[in-house]
């Protein structure tokens, strides 16, 4: 009785750890955070990339407006994939955008705006890279699109046309 | 006389210093303690990423405004979530993670046992 027992337990156990294990080769190992999200947006003061003034977030996100944080940089290569996504959306009346200027060397970052052309209505600088994190942010580029005071979407990566339509499609 | 104020001085700087040993001890430990979560099986500690960089550099200003190494691990839960940290918290999900090894234990005490006994 005994005998009979533990080998088909031994077989059990295999076959279970067999299909766990099988069904994470099919997982991806790459983490992706949730991107839907009600988070306030979190509070900052950051110096402007026009005159080096001090801006406070609360006089940013003021409107009933919706708006687009977008951290971007001049050495991102992405960033300059999704610049011409964010030129057109620059068109529609009904968002602002934010520009955070992420580790960037000034001239570098405006000769990247000249270039390629400014689609920010405000740009801060974040000099360190610190004040992405209190976003949550993961890197470069990203965008965070704002209604009343709240995150309502967040797009990591460079913005493509989907996004772009997604976006035009919650601020209609 | 001369040597009392350079003897304070001397013992002031010196204190600094290990209050600032302490800062980056603590500062390590928590780094080594968070997943950077752009790269694949690195602490931030490990990490030279932009985002490990940056995420030093908070841990370091959160520790100077006087955070505790929990709040810092709280804040940091709350902006990228309970992913970051190598830890993992015991709730519904982590139940089996943190409970098999235990029955493991228990169900490998008892077979020793038994045969022990059996033995005798």
């Amino acid at each position: 009785m005994k005998s009979k027992f533990i080998p088909i337990i031994l077989i059990f156990i295999f076959l279970i750890t067999f299909v766990i294990f099988f069904k994470g080769l099919k997982n991806s190992n790459i983490y992706t955070p949730s991107t839907e999200l009600k988070k306030e947006v979190p509070s900052f003061e950051l110096k402007s990339f026009k005159n080096n003034s001090i801006i406070i977030s609360e006089k940013i996100f003021e409107d009933n407006k919706y708006y687009l944080m977008n951290i971007w940089a001049s050495w991102c290569v992405p960033c300059k994939e999704e610049h011409k996504f964010l030129m057109k959306l620059k068109k529609n009346e009904r968002i602002e955008l934010i520009g955070f200027n992420y580790k960037d060397n000034f001239k570098k970052a405006s000769s990247f705006l000249k270039d390629l052309g400014n689609p920010y209505n405000i740009i801060v600088l974040d000099k360190d890279g610190t004040a992405s994190i209190e976003w949550g942010a993961y890197g470069v580029p990203e965008s965070f699109l704002i209604h009343q005071n709240k995150i309502i979407k967040r797009f990591i990566g460079p913005i493509n046309n989907k996004d772009l339509l997604e976006i035009e499609k919650i601020i209609r | 006389m001369k040597f009392i104020p350079i003897f304070l001085i001397v013992s002031i700087i010196l204190n600094f210093n290990l209050l600032k040993a302490d800062e980056i001890k603590t500062e390590n430990k928590i780094a080594k303690n968070l997943r950077c979560l752009i790269c694949q099986g690195q602490s931030v500690y490990d990490s030279d990423s932009e985002f490990a960089i940056s995420l030093k550099l908070v841990i370091k200003n959160k520790i100077q405004q006087g955070l505790s190494e929990e709040q810092i691990y709280s804040f940091l839960k709350m902006k990228y979530g309970e992913w970051i940290l190598y830890d993992p918290v015991f709730n519904r999900n982590t139940y089996f993670l943190w409970l098999l090894p235990i029955l493991i234990f228990l169900a490998g005490g008892a077979i020793i046992i038994k045969r022990f006994y059996n033995k005798k």
